[in-house]
């Protein structure tokens, strides 16, 4: 049985309600007035597609075992290189293996699904026994267009095995066609469309049912035994009820009011949301869209029962922080330039060289723990830095970045250079012993204490547009999901 | 055993700038002003001098690296120069080897200058430490700045101590607002303007919990010293001169940012230098002992700490001793009579040599209205890096 066996959703803190886009574009744009409504998930001033893939990702893993994952895909529009595999950087920070097979698939929402499908192929044919899929994207929408209220950040991951499958896949059938309802050309941030009735009736109304008619043919899918249905289109797709014999209720939420339409993770996002709701023998189906289609069949199995409860739909819904301000969106993405000051404008060159010598402890978190003391320390020591051990190359390698601790001091400094100021930073003791000095996000500085339990996310660190370098690492963010108004 | 320092070093000369925002003169202005200044305090001549020492930290824009741009602005004829940097501590670094190479006896008068033009470097602040703190590090570290860096450690001492934020504001507030009152009697100075307590709780925040006037000036300027023996002190300068009673340096293991002892509410190093600098002075009492001091108030909460890390206050009740005026002007141990880097201000290369600079005015009677009553022993404490990675230096001096 080849299928599922974990998932993972990450969504942004940060939702920027609607009605303030109409409030600053609305005499521009006064037909956007009836998509103003609900919020949309935005990336936090130092996230992107691929920071949020790895916070997905690992979501996903927690409490997994990853050492015999032998694939790793990467599913997105909006992955900050064009070269260098940025799969790559991921399954650096998720640790995974150097022996895995990783690829990023991109040039259509579809992607999201095409993925998924790739990691199975690889179990069925026998070449690994575990693969893992993270799907994300944060798209732009010009401002003044309806994208600009209809696309949200989010991200997605599964991984896929043989053993304690939670979900068993059952069958799939694709379709690929040159229907250019969206596009963006190379170096083009924003997103372009053909006519939106053109592409619900020639597109959507044909293309779906054809990929319903192949999966019947080639698998026996029979619609009318769907539990749930997730079809990754930002709109109610329930009118399709009538022609597959499917009540609405049969029909997985896009979360467009919540989260937005987040392109390769919607297909993803929607399948997590469906699972965490979904019991033994549900049928599942999902249905990624763009340049043609793929159908996904899944089963879930007693196994879910076993999967312990994690970060996902639910609780990433359930941590948000209202935000009204656009001028502050459109700034942390970039539509806006903004006076960075001396501070800002020339950050120091990336040794790439470095990066590679020390890609474990910049992408992975990894430290050293003694193994005289027991102490763990980053960055990883040579000689054991508690002061009455002082052993000399006893250490191994000790990953960071699954652990929680608590805070041990902190400021909010005005005058560091940062697109969010004031920038927040301090020291953290974790829980299981070592002392990092770390930037603290999804946090308002009013809201910091010392004793804070905080965990760690993997941001955006800064970037040199000059050089063309996107720099990670992780922060502390709060270990608590919560709902604050800004 | 070694025998240290005591007073086998003389201070026959000392020079020091104006400090500011010195927008018309460059780095070698500054050096050739104050070390004319000094070889005609100490009343010798370039000849004279055998060896030199140079500390210079952030802005190699403008001073360059090595010792060559201080041995060709000065036409020093072929000597040896070294030029040292150790963070805000590079004063006395430069210091340290003038005195350390008149000790060992390999030179019988040196010169130690340090110099800091940062007024050219574009920056309001500090410049940016991206590029000081190696590769891997600062893809690591956050962007910190060095009020970020030591308001982290007002933070933790508020907490620890059970101060609000309002009730631990006012208690830097007054150690900012002496220094101020002192800096005003001081024509040299950068800020010479006393302030409110109300104008200090008010100012913008620039790393919280710090304020504007929580942070010292930003400064051009630069100081010098001229060492030698004392016997040749006697010979020049008859009693006008100063020994240097102990001179010690403590730099961090990394226990403080890689281990969970420290709790994040004193210096290490400054404790270590001090113990040092009182056993290497014969000091047994510093509170009873210590006439004046001249602090590293690179920010009110590390002259907060450094009272109690160097035995002066209890720990945790330097408040008691700010609340009574014990550091001020006119109290038992003035703290900064000069206005300290707060007012004086902060060229990061000369602070060290301008503490001494102070104390040599003191012990000889010659700080004009600021001068305190008869003072035999004074200490200097020039602190460099982050209270979490540091390099502190203690001296004490005292009379010939």
């Amino acid at each position: 049985m080849v299928g599922i066996t974990s998932y993972g959703a990450y969504i942004p803190w940060y939702r920027l309600q609607r009605k303030s886009i109409f409030q600053a574009m609305g005499w521009y744009a006064p037909f956007t007035y009836g998509i103003a409504k609900g919020e949309k998930a935005v990336c936090n001033y130092d996230e992107d597609s691929l920071s949020m893939a790895v916070n997905a990702g690992m979501h996903c893993l927690e409490n997994m075992k990853r050492e015999r994952i032998g694939s790793f895909f990467l599913a997105s529009t909006t992955l900050p290189y064009q070269e260098r595999m940025n799969a790559s950087i991921v399954s650096t920070a998720l640790d995974l293996s150097p022996h895995v097979r990783s690829a990023d698939l991109t040039g259509g929402i579809k992607a999201g699904t095409t993925a998924m499908l790739a990691a199975m192929d690889g179990i069925e044919a026998g070449r690994c026994e575990q693969a893992m899929v993270c799907a994300t994207d944060s798209r732009l929408g010009k401002p003044g267009g309806t994208y600009e209220h209809v696309f949200g950040d989010a991200a997605a991951s599964f991984l896929f095995g043989k053993e304690n499958v939670i979900a068993e896949f059952k069958g799939s059938f694709s379709l690929s066609y040159d229907f250019v309802d969206q596009r963006r050309a190379t170096g083009d941030p924003f997103n372009r469309n053909w006519e939106e009735r053109w592409i619900r009736d020639a597109g959507v109304s044909k293309i779906l049912p054809e990929a319903f008619a192949g999966a019947t043919t080639r698998f026996g899918l029979d619609p009318s035994q769907i539990s749930k249905l997730c079809i990754a289109l930002p709109a109610d797709m329930s009118s399709m009820g009538k022609k597959l014999n499917l009540a609405p209720d049969h029909f997985q939420d896009p979360m467009l009011g919540q989260v937005g339409d987040c392109g390769a993770a919607l297909a993803g996002l929607m399948l997590v949301a469906a699972l965490e709701d979904a019991k033994p023998g549900d049928h599942i189906v999902v249905l990624g869209f763009g340049s043609g289609a793929d159908l996904l069949h899944f089963e879930v199995t007693e196994a879910i029962h076993d999967l312990p409860s994690r970060r996902a739909v639910k609780a990433s819904l359930a941590n948000r922080m209202e935000m009204d301000n656009y001028e502050k969106y459109t700034t942390w993405r970039g539509i806006q330039p903004v006076e960075v000051g001396i501070r800002g404008e020339a950050p120091a060159p990336t040794a790439l060289s470095t990066l590679w010598n020390h890609r474990q402890v910049i992408l992975g978190m990894v430290g050293s723990k003694c193994m005289a003391c027991g102490t763990p320390q980053f960055p990883p020591q040579r000689i054991c830095a508690n002061p009455s051990c002082k052993a000399v190359d006893k250490m191994e390698p000790y990953r960071f970045a699954d652990r929680k601790g608590k805070i041990f001091t902190f400021t909010g400094d005005m005058l560091a250079f940062s697109t969010n100021p004031p920038s927040i930073y301090g020291l953290v003791d974790m829980d299981e012993g070592g002392r990092l000095w770390m930037d603290f996000t999804d946090i308002d500085i009013k809201d910091m204490r010392v004793e804070m339990p905080v965990r760690l996310s993997f941001r955006l660190k800064y970037k040199d547009d000059g050089r063309g370098i996107m720099g990670y690492f992780w922060k502390a963010i709060p270990a608590e999901e919560r709902k604050e108004v800004q | 055993m070694a025998r240290g320092i005591k007073d086998q070093v003389a201070i026959i000369g000392m020079g020091c700038t104006q400090f500011g925002e010195l927008w018309n003169k460059s780095a070698e202005d500054l050096m050739v002003d104050v070390y004319m200044d000094a070889i005609q305090d100490a009343g010798i001549e370039t000849q004279d001098i055998e060896m030199a020492w140079m500390g210079v930290c952030f802005d190699e824009v403008n001073v360059g690296k090595s010792a060559i741009p201080f041995s060709v602005a000065l036409k020093l004829p072929f000597i040896p120069v070294t030029r040292v940097e150790n963070f805000c501590a590079s004063g006395t670094e430069s210091f340290r080897g003038a005195v350390y190479a008149v000790a060992s006896g390999a030179c019988d008068i040196a010169l130690a200058l340090g110099v800091e033009k940062l007024k050219d470097t574009g920056y309001g602040g500090l410049p940016d430490f991206g590029q000081t703190m190696g590769t891997r590090n600062r893809m690591t570290l956050p962007n910190i700045t060095a009020p970020g860096a030591f308001a982290m450690m007002a933070t933790r001492y508020f907490a620890k101590y059970g101060l609000n934020r309002d009730e631990g504001k006012e208690v830097l507030a007054k150690i900012s607002a002496k220094s101020h009152a002192n800096g005003a009697k001081n024509p040299k100075a950068h800020h010479r303007m006393e302030v409110t307590i109300e104008k200090i709780l008010k100012a913008p925040i620039i790393a919280e919990p710090l304020g504007l006037f929580d942070c010292c000036g930003v400064s051009d300027g630069a100081a010098a010293a001229i060492v030698t023996t004392p016997k040749i002190a006697k010979k020049l300068k008859g009693d006008d001169f100063i020994k240097v009673k102990a001179l010690q340096i403590a730099c961090t293991s990394g226990e403080e940012l890689m281990y969970t002892d420290w709790d994040g509410t004193y210096v290490k190093t400054t404790r270590e230098a001090g113990s040092r600098a009182y056993a290497e002075a014969g000091i047994k009492n510093p509170r009873e002992e210590i006439n004046m001091m001249e602090l590293h108030d690179c920010f009110s909460i590390t002259e907060l700490v450094t009272y109690e890390d160097l035995q002066i206050s209890e720990q945790g009740k330097a408040k008691e001793d700010i609340d009574t005026g014990f550091y001020d002007l006119n109290g038992q141990i003035p703290a900064q009579p000069d206005g300290g880097l707060k007012c004086f201000g902060h060229p990061i290369g000369a602070s060290g040599l301008r503490m001494i600079y102070e104390c040599y005015l003191q012990l000889l009677g010659r700080a004009g209205q600021r001068q305190i009553k008869d003072p035999k022993l004074a200490l200097t404490h020039n602190l460099g890096g982050f209270p979490a990675m540091s390099v502190c230096s203690v001296g004490i001096f005292g009379r010939s």
